[in-house]
């Protein structure tokens, strides 16, 4: 069973149909202290960093408590600006912080025209072990499997998180930003791969893919439900 | 590099697609939802869904029209027409749509774009501006273009934006259901004078007309309804001929 947060930023329609269209077990937890017996983590989000204030205190710590553990955890657009430290959006409010680096708003160039928020559908460049790329050794994005380098799909933001050790594909708006992160069990899309036709479909399905690929956080997960 | 959108409109009325020309003249052209998938498949990159007629028991049947093509396609999805109040939008979003379209009540009740923006974010909040070129300027109508609101476009626009309005989605009432091509003059007008995309609407009917507003016109997204419903022109082979003239989409 995946919870999903709803911490009230934005809308969680469009995600819910998605998962249920990929067959997934989902479920939102009322409470924080509900989120370690869950297989994984969905935080989606719309809209201003600020609202992630919501999730500050035992949301906050039931939920990297719960990725300490090596559950899945994965963020949508505002909710994978969330894994990182914090926003230029909102100073005063802190990310999660499982990956370093800090939010900053895209500048855009209005004469090339290029506007903020950046909407549309842009392209994902493949960065560093890939399923394609060249280098082997390191270990393979299991969020990008059965994507290829190029694809398109959905943004709608003005801020973007910097492209780090974490990034495994990042995206041009003017500046080059992480559109894709994934470290260990932590995984995140700037985009909306719920509004992203096949590919979005294929990377939600990858994750879901990772949590089934986990027997030791679902057993848990089943034993404590 | 963000490519330009091309966006399908159904007008829909008591559930059914209809196409007027020049706001005019109805015929029906086929269920929403089915409509909407053929547009998936073919590589459409949006989807809005226009309640026109919006009268009281036409926005409780508009609920389940998009419920309907929310649960066919995973693209954004716009609905517009009679949204009066912040309830109106949130009934749309409840049902499934990503953003809303605000037309006359955006001009009668600004503060609206704000709340919304608020609650939704600007992203969610799109101001529909249908104008009619006048003199060197541009004037709106609301009221489905029935009516004079005696404003210029691109002011209209400007305020829209600093009001919160995430997109302005601009139609012209003098091509609209003509085919005779984009207002790329007042498309450009608008796109300089606000940061946030425009989406231009009104008068595709060719594949040139496109390539046109993406170029001449400015515009971010391009929208048109009756080509794409009538099988005249497919949404793959409009983004194959804009791919090799060089105009950025989603192939």
């Amino acid at each position: 069973m995946i919870a999903l947060i709803d911490y009230g930023a934005g809308n969680l329609t469009s995600v819910r149909k998605a998962l249920t269209a990929l067959g997934a077990n989902f479920a939102t937890p009322a409470r924080p202290e509900e989120c370690p017996r869950f297989s994984a983590l969905i935080v989606p989000g719309v809209g201003n960093f600020a609202s992630t204030a919501a999730l500050v205190g035992p949301w906050r710590d039931a939920i990297a408590e719960t990725v300490r553990r090596g559950t899945p955890l994965f963020g949508i657009c505002l909710g994978m600006q969330w894994l990182f430290e914090g926003s230029d959006e909102a100073p005063d409010v802190p990310g999660l912080g499982v990956l370093e680096g800090r939010v900053t708003r895209l500048r855009g160039d209005a004469e090339a025209g290029l506007k903020i928020p950046h909407v549309g559908w842009n392209a994902l460049k493949f960065r560093g072990p890939t399923p394609r790329g060249a280098d082997l050794s390191g270990p393979r994005s299991r969020m990008l499997a059965g994507l290829d380098d190029g694809a398109h799909v959905y943004f709608t933001h003005s801020y973007a998180a910097p492209i780090t050790e974490a990034c495994v594909a990042a995206t041009t708006h003017g500046d080059t930003f992480a559109s894709v992160v994934e470290r260990g069990n932590v995984f995140g899309v700037q985009f909306h791969p719920e509004k992203s036709s096949d590919a979005g479909l294929q990377i939600i399905r990858n994750f879901l893919e990772v949590t089934r690929t986990l027997p030791a956080a679902a057993t848990r997960a089943e034993a404590e439900c | 590099m963000l490519t330009k959108r091309i966006i399908a409109c159904m007008d829909v009325r008591d559930g059914q697609v209809v196409k007027g020309v020049q706001f005019q003249q109805l015929r029906h052209a086929g269920d929403p939802a089915e409509l909407a998938q053929r547009y998936n498949v073919e590589g459409i990159d949006e989807v809005v869904v226009l309640d026109i007629t919006a009268t009281l028991e036409s926005r409780q049947a508009l609920a389940k029209t998009i419920s309907a093509v929310a649960h066919r396609i995973f693209l954004p999805l716009t609905v517009g027409g009679g949204i009066r109040k912040e309830g109106d939008a949130a009934a749309a979003v409840d049902a499934g749509a990503d953003k809303v379209s605000l037309n006359t009540a955006a001009l009668n009740n600004p503060t609206l774009i704000s709340t919304l923006a608020r609650r939704y974010g600007s992203q969610a909040v799109i101001v529909a501006i249908d104008a009619k070129r006048r003199g060197n300027g541009f004037a709106v109508y609301v009221r489905s273009g029935t009516s004079d609101a005696a404003r210029d476009a691109v002011e209209w626009a400007r305020e829209a934006e600093s009001r919160g309005a995430g997109e302005i989605l601009l139609t012209s009432m003098d091509r609209d259901g003509t085919r005779s091509g984009f207002d790329c003059d007042m498309t450009a007008a608008v796109a300089n004078a606000v940061n946030i995309p425009v989406i231009a609407s009104g008068g595709a009917g060719d594949l040139d007309h496109f390539y046109d507003v993406f170029t001449h016109g400015r515009a971010d997204a391009a929208l048109a309804a009756s080509i794409f419903h009538y099988d005249d022109t497919s949404v793959s082979e409009l983004k194959k001929y804009l791919n090799g003239r060089n105009i950025p989409v989603r192939m």
